[in-house]
């Protein structure tokens, strides 16, 4: 199995974001996803700084593709997409069926990204004929769905599985931090450069619950299918995506490469992982479970 | 080019809910077969095969179109249903179905190329090019755009589309795109675009406690009631949280979406047809909202210049209004 860095999710300032990816340029990681997906007023980074980042990682050996935003609203972000769309070098990944469409226009072939909602193998063939090489399943799916669409499937697009990081569970037109501050998101004053991580959401009695992040809304604990390494493989997962944090994302692309080359055991590799997280796993998901469920490999699951 | 009028279409979650808004005026009722196909999927609601027979019948004699919708997310295992469901819709002499997913628009497109297609608001398209593409693939129609543009923001998309667009009007308000929603599956396994559920009845448990009424969902405190608050339905993106020591509604206030007062300015815009939300909301709520929306309607299509809100309209949709508070949501901008 490949492993495959996501997009970053949060706003880090430019600095932050270019030593990052510096190392990642070094990490064991074979595919590298750039680009704002998640918010058009972050706009601290350039469509053509993103193209010179690309370059760089390109040239490290890395696979590179530029991600799509997520919710396309506006001519300003259509815009943004036709350029995304026509960069004519880099694949793309596509997290929008107005991307698929200009796209599959220019004939090049993309990865149809997670929001697209490819619950179906006749939905994922009909991607695959239009040009989708790779696709990620929607982070709700389980793997017994996955099993069953892998078994009506005609076509062989790749299939990339979120495996670790922070669930993205929700888009809106509403900023959710803005809100947090009392501010409205046309002058949110980029409140998002506060949390390397998103915001916080806990119930009234204090469980973790879910984490602000702009217009998204992600899950407060982390998805980390790491204990899964056999049950993925054993359904055909050709690539993990790591979904990057504010801290330790390049040891935690190391655990899942020492993990995947079994000189760690999953417990171990379980154990190593959660110094580095920061929130406790869940896993429910890929069980067919709440999603907020965390399911031990060697644990009876409950009825 | 701006349509002759503004189609009416209200939610029918049973046959005496579908009568009722036939005979208050709608013009277009849609309604969901009793499973997983739509994104309503609720015990007790929806309808059989002989009562959509039924239901189509009664509506056409009197010159009424029915719609359904099928917007779910076909799993693997039960692409049969879907693909039976679009079969009888056909059968039904249906006027259109709504759907969301591509690989059953390319069946029905296939197999029944006389069906019309609508473009579920679960297909979560916001800008014109994603309208573009299904209306090219499969010849959508018409799109039901999602309540997270501005008013702005719609027109803009329809200048780049030929498709006519519906807009959501008045009911229950989803705060995030449809179709990219997967916070109820978080919670309690089942989602809108798995199951057709948002924190489903099922996961709801109600608690008197010494700190007041809690509600939860699988176990998760979703709000807390002192004595005297009025207490609602669970769903998970309305409840009272905690960010950062402060308690609030931190993602959406229960409150529904009235865009009453917008009539005029979605008559010239050249919107196709307001949809009414509430399948799961009784016949005596259809027919009071659908009456109120079609007098508005009407007064607005006859001189949308003197339109002016009714008082008496408010108070008749205050009375049935999610937390008694109503909002214009995404299409007043500063909501966002």
């Amino acid at each position: 199995m490949k492993l495959a860095l996501g997009p970053v999710l949060y706003y880090w300032n430019r600095d932050t974001l270019s030593d990052f990816y510096a190392e990642m340029a070094d990490a064991p990681v074979d595919i590298i996803y750039l680009g704002e997906t998640v918010c058009s007023r972050r706009h601290l980074l350039r469509f053509q700084d993103y193209l010179e980042m690309a370059g760089r990682l390109a040239a490290a050996g890395k696979e590179v593709v530029i991600s799509t935003q997520t919710l396309i609203e506006s001519e300003f972000d259509v815009k943004a997409l036709r350029k995304i769309a026509g960069n004519g070098n880099f694949k793309v990944e596509a997290n929008d069926m107005g991307a698929v469409r200009l796209l599959a226009a220019n004939k090049v072939p993309f990865v149809a990204g997670p929001t697209l909602n490819i619950y179906n193998p006749q939905t994922l063939d009909l991607l695959a004929g239009l040009g989708a090489n790779r696709w990620v399943m929607p982070v709700e799916m389980s793997r017994e769905a996955l099993v069953a669409l892998n078994a009506g499937r005609q076509t062989k697009p790749e299939t990339e599985v979120f495996a670790y990081g922070r669930l993205p569970l929700a888009f809106s037109a509403r900023c959710f931090t803005a809100r947090h501050h009392n501010l409205q998101k046309d002058d949110c004053q980029f409140k998002c450069f506060d949390y390397e991580n998103g915001l916080d959401l806990k119930t009234r009695e204090g469980q973790p619950f879910l984490t602000l992040n702009g217009i998204q809304t992600q899950s407060a604990l982390v998805h980390n299918l790491i204990g899964e390494l056999d049950t993925l493989r054993e359904t055909n997962v050709d690539v993990l995506r790591i979904s990057p944090q504010a801290r330790h994302t390049g040891a935690i692309a190391r655990l899942f490469r020492e993990a995947l080359a079994q000189r760690l055991t999953a417990a171990q590799a379980l154990a190593q992982i959660e110094e580095l997280m920061p929130a406790a796993s869940c896993n429910g998901y890929w069980h067919n479970r709440p999603g907020l469920e965390f399911i031990r490999a060697d644990q009876p699951v409950a009825a | 080019m701006q349509p002759d009028r503004i189609e009416l279409v209200c939610p029918a979650g049973s046959l005496p809910a579908l009568k009722t808004a036939v005979d208050n005026g709608a013009d277009c009722v849609y309604m969901g077969f009793r499973d997983d196909t739509n994104a309503r999927n609720f015990t007790g609601l929806n309808f059989s095969f002989d009562n959509t027979k039924e239901g189509v019948r009664y509506a056409h004699a009197k010159g009424k179109k029915v719609l359904l919708a099928l917007n779910t997310y076909p799993q693997s295992d039960g692409w049969q249903r879907w693909k039976t469901a679009i079969d009888n819709a056909a059968e039904l002499g249906m006027d259109a179905v709504i759907l969301a997913d591509p690989g059953l628009m390319q069946y029905a497109a296939k197999t029944h190329p006389d069906l019309r297609l609508h473009l579920s608001v679960q297909g979560s398209a916001t800008n014109y090019e994603a309208i573009n593409f299904y209306h090219e693939m499969f010849g959508i129609r018409r799109a039901v755009v999602p309540r997270v543009l501005a008013l702005a923001q719609v027109e803009q998309l329809m200048a780049g589309t030929q498709v006519e667009i519906e807009l959501f009007g008045f009911g229950g308000l989803c705060v995030m795109v449809e179709g990219r929603c997967a916070l109820s599956s978080y919670a309690t396994g089942d989602s809108p675009n798995t199951r057709g559920v948002c924190s489903p009845p099922k996961a709801v448990r109600w608690q008197e406690t010494p700190k007041g009424l809690e509600s939860r969902l699988n176990g998760i405190l979703i709000d807390r009631y002192a004595s005297g608050e009025n207490a609602g339905y669970p769903t998970l993106c309305k409840g009272r949280f905690d960010v950062d020591g402060e308690t609030y509604y931190a993602i959406e206030e229960p409150a529904s979406l009235n865009t009453l007062e917008l009539l005029p300015e979605l008559r010239r815009m050249g919107i196709a047809a307001i949809k009414i939300e509430g399948r799961q909301r009784s016949p005596a709520y259809v027919g009071q909202v659908t009456k109120v929306w079609r007098q508005a309607i009407d007064n607005c299509c006859r001189d949308s210049k003197a339109f002016a809100v009714n008082p008496a309209w408010m108070t008749e949709l205050g009375k049935v209004s999610e937390g008694q508070q109503q909002t214009l949501g995404a299409y007043y901008r500063p909501w966002k």
